[in-house]
């Protein structure tokens, strides 16, 4: 089992919702997050006072999958989220220790399984 | 030089009233704003709002220039000449048959210009670039506005055959509707139009800018007797029945389609309510007044229903709301108004069949001119300069990359720039404690 996460651009969320649902990912959670990963700053002016604005925002996917789903979800989150210009996000895959399913008390594998799956 | 000699045509409690009326309207153009900004997506809030400020701004300008020149000087019955160009000979002597000074009567006509710019923004909104915008801003409200004003209240065409429009049936309500349809076109859909939900991200502004819409349309419709008269006080009235009307139609219709009455859906019913009686509302009599309020919200609401199926991304439904409620209520007037409460005439329902065809002139004629000036405007200034952002911009949101502002800029990670131009290392946040 892994926790995937992938930081995308806020923009590029509805596609990644959609390509996940497409590989059949169904078991996530999101974060609106702000980030700074090497893009250019944006300067921005509010009457005297300019600024570089050092964070971009960014939505952060939590997707906790058994270990043949690993591939398939990163694969949908690249997919979903690259436009090919530097901020397009990233993906760290960590392994998970346990995870209970709190409804069922069902644990690890039974527990990333989506329901009916 | 002007007369400062007082004249006699002047009447102190016209003139009053019709000052405060003129700052009435110019209260609807923020108010829109808001209106407006509540209904795109957060990243351009800021930008929505400034195509309504930026109509305050080039409107204004354009009409003191050439605008009320081309609506409201005598000229042919198309367009009207320059001989009130740079606002020569507006002044405090009143206009033929009016009991204001000629300079207020100049600055509420300029108020109607600038409310109509900024309705138009409604259709390209999220995508249109600001600059082009500006010009198509200044140009639009000579070319466009001022013809249309000048058939309609500056002694044209549609005048002289008889059409009745009280308040801006055809210059601001057709005028904006059918030219957003066609700026629509010309720009061309949102990059995520049809393909995600593109959501209001703030129903209040939507709820509170209605509302002052509403207030500020009191001046309007109001103010558009030019007096304290019969008319005035008729149309003032109107413009609290005839909404209201329309409100509660349109809870029936929410009620009707999905079981639950919608605040957005309340906020439209207001403005296509208030925009039903413009035309209408110193002509019938209040009970029609109410039946027009009620009527008009029909295919209205049908077409804010329909128009998202098309691939037209007239993105906050300007022509439904203006374009076909003003038609609506100009052709009302061909079967509904009345001599005994307007003096002026009657319709097809109070034995003047003729009236009706007056009216369903001006509803063929205003709309093709704003649609086709519009069209052919627009080509030409895309010719000059793109119209719209690219789709990496339209991302980003019209905010960052046209203004270089966030409308709910948190300041974390801000860092600031010296004025030499260099980032202060040391201070990592915009205000460090």
């Amino acid at each position: 089992m892994k926790l995937v996460i992938g930081i995308v651009r806020p923009d590029r969320a509805n596609d990644v919702l959609e390509t996940l649902y497409r590989a059949e990912v169904r078991g996530f959670s999101i974060t609106r997050v702000q980030g700074h990963g090497g893009e250019l700053d944006r300067v921005e002016t509010y009457r005297g006072t300019t600024v570089k604005m050092g964070l971009a925002d960014k939505v952060r996917f939590e997707v906790a999958v058994s270990d043949p789903f690993v591939q398939p979800t990163i694969d949908a989150l690249c997919d979903g989220a690259r436009t090919g210009e530097v901020g397009d996000g990233k993906i760290f895959v960590v392994p998970l220790e346990r995870v209970v399913r709190i409804r069922t008390g069902e644990t690890d594998h039974g527990a990333v399984t989506p329901v009916g799956g | 030089m002007p007369s400062l000699a007082p004249f006699a045509q002047v009447n102190s409690g016209d003139t009053a009233w019709m000052l405060a009326a003129t700052a009435l309207v110019i209260l609807m153009t923020p108010a829109l704003g808001l209106f407006y900004a509540g209904l795109v997506r957060s990243k351009n809030t800021l930008n929505t709002f400034m195509m309504c400020l930026a109509a305050l701004a080039v409107a204004t300008v354009a009409w003191a220039l050439v605008g009320y020149s081309v609506a409201f000087d005598e000229g042919n019955p198309i367009i009207g000449g320059l001989d009130h160009a740079f606002l020569q000979g507006v002044d405090f002597e009143p206009r033929e048959g009016s009991t204001i000074p000629h300079l207020l009567f100049m600055a509420f006509q300029a108020s109607f210009c600038i409310i109509t710019v900024a309705l138009v923004s409604g259709a390209v909104v999220e995508r249109m670039r600001f600059g082009p915008f500006l010009v198509f801003a200044g140009l639009w409200s000579v070319l466009v506005y001022g013809v249309l004003a000048h058939w309609a209240f500056g002694g044209g065409w549609l005048q002289e055959a008889g059409t009745l429009d009280f308040a801006g049936g055809v210059p601001v309500e057709m005028g904006s509707g059918f030219s957003a349809l066609a700026a629509a076109l010309v720009v061309g859909a949102r990059k995520d139009y049809g393909r995600q939900a593109l959501l209001p991200h703030n129903a209040v502004y939507v709820l509170v800018g209605a509302g002052l819409l509403w207030f500020g349309w009191f001046g309007f419709n109001g103010g558009s007797g030019f007096s304290t008269g019969n008319s005035s006080v008729l149309a003032f009235t109107n413009t609290l029945l005839a909404p209201a009307c329309t409100l509660v139609v349109w809870f029936a219709l929410d009620l009707l389609r999905r079981r639950q009455v919608t605040a957005i859906g309340a906020a439209t019913a207001i403005i296509v309510g208030c925009v039903g009686i413009t035309p209408a509302g110193g002509f019938i009599s209040p009970g029609w007044a109410m039946l027009l309020g009620a009527f008009a919200a029909l295919p209205s609401y049908a077409v804010i229903v329909l128009r998202p199926r098309t691939r037209v991304d007239e993105t906050l439904d300007v022509l439904a709301a203006h374009g076909i409620a003003g038609l609506t209520g100009i052709l009302f007037i061909g079967f509904f108004a009345q001599l005994s409460w307007n003096g002026v005439a009657d319709g097809l329902l109070y034995g003047d069949a003729s009236q009706l065809g007056e009216q369903a002139l001006a509803a063929v004629a205003a709309p093709a001119y704003a649609f086709g000036a519009t069209y052919l405007l627009l080509r030409v200034i895309g010719l000059a300069m793109p119209l719209r952002a690219t789709g990496r911009e339209e991302a980003l949101g019209m905010d960052v990359v046209q203004h270089g502002e966030e409308a709910y800029a948190s300041g974390e990670g801000a860092i600031l720039i010296t004025p030499d131009g260099e980032a202060e290392k040391e201070v990592p946040v915009a205000n460090p404690v």
